[in-house]
């Protein structure tokens, strides 16, 4: 059957509009409400509560659900899906991640959209398997082979895990890009209280097919509809007969290996379509950044502890502000240009031995100290503990 | 009156325009199951608009590439999986799959196996080389015992992959093996894979001069097409030998690969099951019993 979103089937699944739920499983009530109609999955800590999620409640919305035989099929059925139609995704966890890095690479160069929600476990290896951390962030941007553009939100809440995987279809179909969610274990594992949001506040963006005449269309050029580098989509089964291929291709999608500017082409078009984009793309949020001359820069679950630090600061007159990074890749560098400007110290924590904090101190330029707090083990820093930075000069 | 069909009537309507020559050496049997393949679609008459062509890595991955429909060169031994996430979004779409022995029973084995055990409605279209010809002739886990390859210099001590009994064993719906030496049975078993619901899976036995037959003594194209008739048998003849024939007689076939139609069956496939498994819930939904 093919898929066709039907809200009130879906809010009729997702039930009550406040719910007390788990992070995982806002991660599947975000993927339901922007229309997933297949997620094909494997089982691992601390990510396997989506997936059961998705077991329960795809069904019951008409879409597909499939445990594959291992991560690598995941993602692979996930790409196919996508160019079948569907819009698509899959969840895992630091060694799955690991996994698909070859077809996360495959994605981005075949210009797939689709979803991965990374909910970070401890590493390298198996590490802690029920235990949070932020150790794939890097991975995310750098993990797989060659050049690409990566795009991947970092939830901070419960409710922002069903928020920024909406946002994260949006976003993958959009540009036509793989999108990640990287929440983590903590975040994952949490409970809070979420508020579905209504049809009418719902803003879902579909990709954008291809309707122009089937021997005029070209599909892997700057799209010939509209002004965009995001090519409109040529859904298989709809008469346009496209080649669809991982190695590097020309306009037409045949494969062009063996000379330079065709590969120089295609790569800076994958990559420019989105990083022209950053100044919409950008998704910070700003406390107390008016007077602040210490300020965390912070993303996911550390940004919680962080906060709490900072009010207890701010408590006893320091000026102290965080900016929490919503959106970490593309990084958006303007705004720490811009801070690192105008403050003595960021401090940036992180449940790693340091991984966005060189992002930060490359574009602080020098302007301002940039100070690396990690905390690894499966342990989220104490607002104490964050404190203490406060307090060095 | 019927048309009759010619091997360049039938490239000109499925050939992709643009994409030729191919990549293939001279004596290479990858062209030689492509266009048996344009026969059993055009005998059956497929909707190129509504069937796409799937495959991972390799010289017999490159297929799709010429073909004037819907294609999906994925990465190495995935196209299993990739298919799957296809057919999931759309059951319409008729899904073909070009793989070769090192992709289908070497990295993608995985794949190749839950496939055919879900019984999903694909159709896998195997060209077993005995080896790795992409990348210059390295060991397959296809390559017969003693066969010689560049990671093998002094011999394949490793037993086959009988591809053909492992997705008969996993309950596919057609398993059918046979030397791209002669084209009806071969034709006849890819319209019955096609048309088939479930997975279905035809291997070819097919040269490859280059990277192979060099090294084994079969570079001459000739000699290596007879040993395809000199080392495969019939399953029925097979079997009736091992039933009825002398000692003598058996020892003589037992090494060779057998060639026909493995398996033939109807059970339901992963998509049917699926199908009801949505409506029993639709019904229960519209009862309001599940919650």
């Amino acid at each position: 059957m093919i898929y066709k979103r039907d809200p009130k089937l879906i809010r009729n699944v997702l039930g009550n509009k406040v719910q007390f739920i788990l992070g995982d499983m806002a991660c599947v009530y975000g993927g339901l409400l922007a229309g997933c109609s297949f997620f094909g999955g494997y089982p691992i800590t601390p990510a396997s509560e989506v997936t059961e999620g998705m077991a329960r409640m795809l069904p019951r919305v008409k879409g597909t659900y499939m445990q594959m035989e291992d991560e690598l099929g995941s993602i692979a059925a996930v790409i196919g899906a996508s160019w079948g139609g569907a819009k698509a995704m899959t969840a895992t966890s630091g060694p799955g991640f690991s996994l698909m890095m070859e077809n996360y690479g495959f994605a981005a160069m075949t210009e797939t959209p689709c979803v991965i929600v990374n909910i970070q476990r401890t590493g390298p290896s198996t590490g802690q398997p029920t235990l949070g951390a932020q150790g794939d962030m890097m991975q995310a941007k750098w993990g797989t082979h060659g050049d690409f553009e990566a795009i991947a939100l970092a939830p901070s809440t419960v409710q922002e895990c069903m928020d920024f995987t909406i946002e994260a279809f949006n976003l993958a179909e959009k540009y036509r890009n793989p999108v990640c969610v990287m929440a983590d274990g903590e975040i994952g594992h949490l409970r809070e209280r979420v508020i579905i949001p209504d049809e009418k506040d719902l803003e879902i963006i579909d990709r954008v097919p291809a309707t122009i005449d089937k021997k005029k269309f070209i599909p892997f050029t700057d799209s010939q509809t509209r002004k965009s580098k995001v090519p409109d989509f040529p859904t298989f089964g709809t008469g346009y007969r496209t080649y669809v291929t991982g190695l590097t291709h020309n306009e037409k999608g045949f494969p062009a290996t063996d000379k330079q500017p065709d590969h120089e082409k295609l790569v800076k078009r994958i990559t420019t379509k989105i990083t022209d984009d950053l100044d919409k793309l950008t998704n910070v949020e700003k406390l107390y950044l008016d007077d602040a001359k210490t300020v965390f820069v912070t993303y996911g679950a550390t940004a919680r502890p962080a906060e709490s630090a900072m009010e207890a600061a701010r408590a006893k007159g320091k000026k102290i502000g965080m900016l929490r990074l919503k959106l970490v890749w593309p990084f958006p560098f303007k705004e720490i240009q811009k801070l690192a400007g105008k403050v003595d110290k960021i401090i940036v924590p992180e449940m790693n031995l340091g991984q966005i904090v060189h992002p930060v101190r490359e574009y602080a330029e020098g302007q301002c100290k940039v100070v690396s707090a990690p905390k690894i083990g499966g342990e989220m820093h104490l607002p104490s503990e964050l404190y203490k930075y406060l307090e060095e000069k | 009156m019927k048309e009759i069909k010619t091997a360049d009537k039938l490239n000109k309507k499925y050939l992709r325009d643009g994409m030729l020559p191919t990549i293939f050496c001279n004596g290479c049997g990858h062209g030689v199951v492509l266009e048996y393949t344009f026969w059993a679609i055009e005998e059956l008459d497929l909707d190129m608009d509504k069937t796409v062509f799937a495959s991972g890595i390799g010289c017999s991955s490159r297929l799709p590439g010429y073909i004037n429909a819907d294609g999906l060169h994925t990465t190495h031994g995935r196209s299993i999986a990739f298919a799957t996430g296809i057919k999931a979004a759309n059951p319409d779409l008729d899904i073909i799959i070009f793989t070769g022995d090192g992709d289908c029973a070497g990295i993608g084995g995985n794949h190749l196996i839950h496939a055919a055990r879900r019984n999903i409605d694909i159709t896998v279209i195997m060209i077993n080389n005995f080896t790795y010809g992409m990348t210059g002739g390295q060991l397959a886990p296809t390559a017969p015992l003693g066969s010689i390859a560049t990671t093998a210099p002094y011999g394949n001590i490793e037993h086959p992959f009988d591809i053909c009994e492992l997705a008969k064993a996993l309950g596919a719906n057609y398993v059918a093996r046979w030397p791209v030496t002669h084209p009806y049975q071969p034709i006849k078993s890819l319209k019955e894979g096609i048309q088939k619901k479930g997975f279905s899976l035809i291997e070819f036995l097919s040269p490859c001069p280059t990277a192979y037959g060099r090294r084994n003594k079969l570079g001459d194209i000739k000699k290596h097409w007879k040993w395809y008739d000199d080392n495969t048998i019939l399953i029925e003849d097979y079997n009736k030998t091992m039933k009825y024939g002398t000692d003598e007689e058996k020892e003589k076939i037992k090494n060779k690969m057998q060639i026909g139609v493995f398996q033939d069956i109807e059970t339901p496939g992963f998509f049917e099951e699926y199908e009801k498994l949505v409506k029993r819930l639709q019904d229960k939904q519209s009862k309001g019993g599940e919650k």
